[in-house]
């Protein structure tokens, strides 16, 4: 499949802040491509340039064949952005702004069926300023999709959303993906990243730190499996730690933690079948993204709690 | 849920968008209270006042046989545009750049450069409504007669909307917040708004104080609007100075002015 955006050694500073050092990446069409990183790490500037919004100092940006600078307007007919904090005036009403928008382009979306699907039917006309957090979130993705674009650009879209919004908005990025728009997503939310990505752009301190699927990110970081579990009976160790598979054991209480790796669990289920023990309460403990993300950048990705509160008044 | 790719048919004729925009501007400019009350509403109500004072229907020897109501219909058309121009144009559009509109438009075909456009049409509009309606009303409820040089000061009307609207931009291109940018437009507006005789008519300031208000946007403009309805054409160094305001505060607007 052909390239759709196509990013080579992208550098921007502003003055002396480097905000991305070195950035290339190529999106395919019709993927869900995932840009993550901590907060600060370059991920909006890289879009910003991407959608035309900002002239990079240093590197090549094609988006669907175009120059995000030269052919600006060609671009803005095609590529429907959602920005991190725009806002509409408050006293526009949904289905007003929409129409609006609609006008812009050659070739709109129907805006009361987007309304319809986005859940806003009833809200048409209710004032901006009067919508809830989930709600203008919602407005906004409507306005990314009303020119009917073959590339969406969202940015931090899920943000100060509750859980079941989030989880509606995911499936209505699926949605969308499944009619052919190719959708590049800025997140820090590993559950996000996991759950839509086709592939990750890990971006940190303005570099890409790796490119790889959710799945091949995990597999990079070599942590353990814990394996823990309650036996029925008391058993001696060395049944286990003479595994080869097998690192460690240690005993909390009632509870038994095996360390291992990943054909750990395979040979001490089958050890303590033979021996007649029954592990109660039996959980597996793998790395996740989150692991992969903190073994690749060293720290830890913003936490939703903490995302949430620093958004206050959403919701 | 699934996303209908319904495409309407392409939009006919050129910039379909811009006529929406400018209505969509006119609807939000209504919606924010702060034109069409002050700009136009209160105006009209002083024009009541003072039009309902029997002393202001008299002609006066200070005025060369004009009434104290002439003089001032000039002014309270000033007050208008200086309301628009100072304080809901700047509000708007700071606040606009404050939460990220003008820079929602960049990424659509639209542009901010037409949302300004659209703003600037609605202001322009606006202020032609409502001479109208401070005219019509003048000369239906209290007898003053319509602008002898129509021509004349229906120039003067487009060059002082001009040079004021410049003003308010460059306001909006210098303010950091829709806040400030009210701020700054009201500590301009009394200055300008005494030097356009609000306060004591022009001709009866001290020669300093006459001086300075030829040299100000608004003292030109009731000058020239005030001698367009005796029935002169308005003398050039008006038309001059209201020219000069509007294209040196519109060129420095544009050269400052941030879309973020």
């Amino acid at each position: 499949m052909p390239a759709v955006i196509e990013v080579q050694n992208l550098h921007k500073s502003y003055g002396d802040t480097v905000a991305v050092d070195d950035v290339s990446f190529s999106v395919q069409e019709g993927e869900i491509f995932g840009i993550l990183g901590p907060n600060g790490a370059g991920k909006t500037t890289t879009v910003e340039c991407v959608e035309g919004l900002r002239r990079p100092d240093r590197g090549e940006i094609s988006v669907l064949g175009l120059d995000p600078q030269r052919d600006r307007a060609e671009l803005t007919q095609r590529l429907g952005a959602q920005l991190q904090d725009g806002e509409l005036p408050g006293r526009l009403k949904v289905g007003e702004a929409l129409a609006l928008y609609s006008s812009f382009y050659r070739t709109p979306a129907d805006w009361r069926a987007l309304m319809d699907t986005l859940g806003l039917a009833d809200k048409s006309s209710t004032r901006y300023g009067k919508l809830s957090g989930g709600q203008k979130q919602r407005l906004s993705i409507a306005l990314a999709l009303v020119g009917n674009p073959r590339v969406a650009v969202l940015d931090e879209l899920t943000t100060g959303l509750d859980p079941q919004a989030r989880r509606d908005t995911w499936q209505l990025i699926e949605d969308v993906r499944s009619r052919g728009v190719t959708i590049v997503l800025v997140t820090h939310f590993m559950e996000e990243a996991e759950r839509l990505c086709d592939r990750i752009a890990l971006i940190d301190t303005g570099r890409v730190v790796a490119v790889d699927t959710p799945a091949g990110l995990t597999e990079r970081v070599q942590t353990e499996h814990r394996i823990r579990f309650q036996p029925s009976v008391p058993f001696d160790d060395r049944l286990l730690t003479s595994l080869p598979d097998v690192t460690s054991v240690i005993h909390r209480g009632d509870v038994v933690v095996v360390t291992g790796n990943d054909n750990a669990l395979n040979a001490v289920t089958s050890v303590l079948a033979r021996n007649n023990i029954v592990a109660r309460q039996l959980r597996v403990e793998q790395a996740s993204l989150e692991d992969a993300f903190v073994a690749l950048t060293g720290r830890h990705p913003e936490s939703e709690q903490h995302a949430r509160e620093s958004r206050p008044g959403q919701n | 849920m699934s996303v209908t790719a319904t495409a309407s048919p392409p939009a006919a004729a050129s910039r379909p968008g811009l006529g929406r925009l400018t209505v969509t501007e006119l609807k939000l400019f209504i919606r924010e209270r702060v034109g069409p009350i002050w700009g136009v509403g209160f105006p009209l109500l002083l024009l009541i006042i003072f039009g309902s004072i029997h002393s202001f229907n008299k002609p006066q020897k200070d005025f060369g046989g004009a009434t104290t109501l002439e003089i001032y219909v000039p002014v309270l058309i000033v007050f208008s545009i200086a309301i628009l121009a100072l304080s809901a144009l700047p509000m708007v559009l700071a606040g606009y750049r404050e939460k990220g509109i003008l820079r929602r438009l960049q990424t659509t075909p639209m542009g901010p450069v037409r949302l300004l456009t659209a703003q600037l049409a609605v202001n322009f509009a606006v202020t032609v409504v409502m001479v109208i309606v401070i005219l019509v009303v003048a000369r239906l409820g209290y007898g003053v007669a319509l602008p002898k040089q129509l021509a004349g000061f229906a120039i003067a009307v487009l060059l002082a909307a001009a040079a004021l609207l410049a003003v308010g931009l460059f306001v909006a291109a210098t303010a950091g917040s829709g806040r400030a940018a009210q701020a700054i437009g009201t500590i301009l507006f009394f200055p300008m708004m005494f030097f356009a005789g609000l306060w004591v008519p022009i001709a009866q300031m001290p020669k300093l104080l006459r001086y300075i208000s030829h040299g100000t946007p608004l003292g030109a403009a009731v000058q020239a609007l005030q001698g367009a309805a005796e029935g002169h054409w308005p003398h050039a160094q008006q038309l001059l100075v209201m020219a000069a305001y509007a294209v040196a505060f519109g060129l420095a607007a544009a050269k400052l002015f941030r879309w973020e």
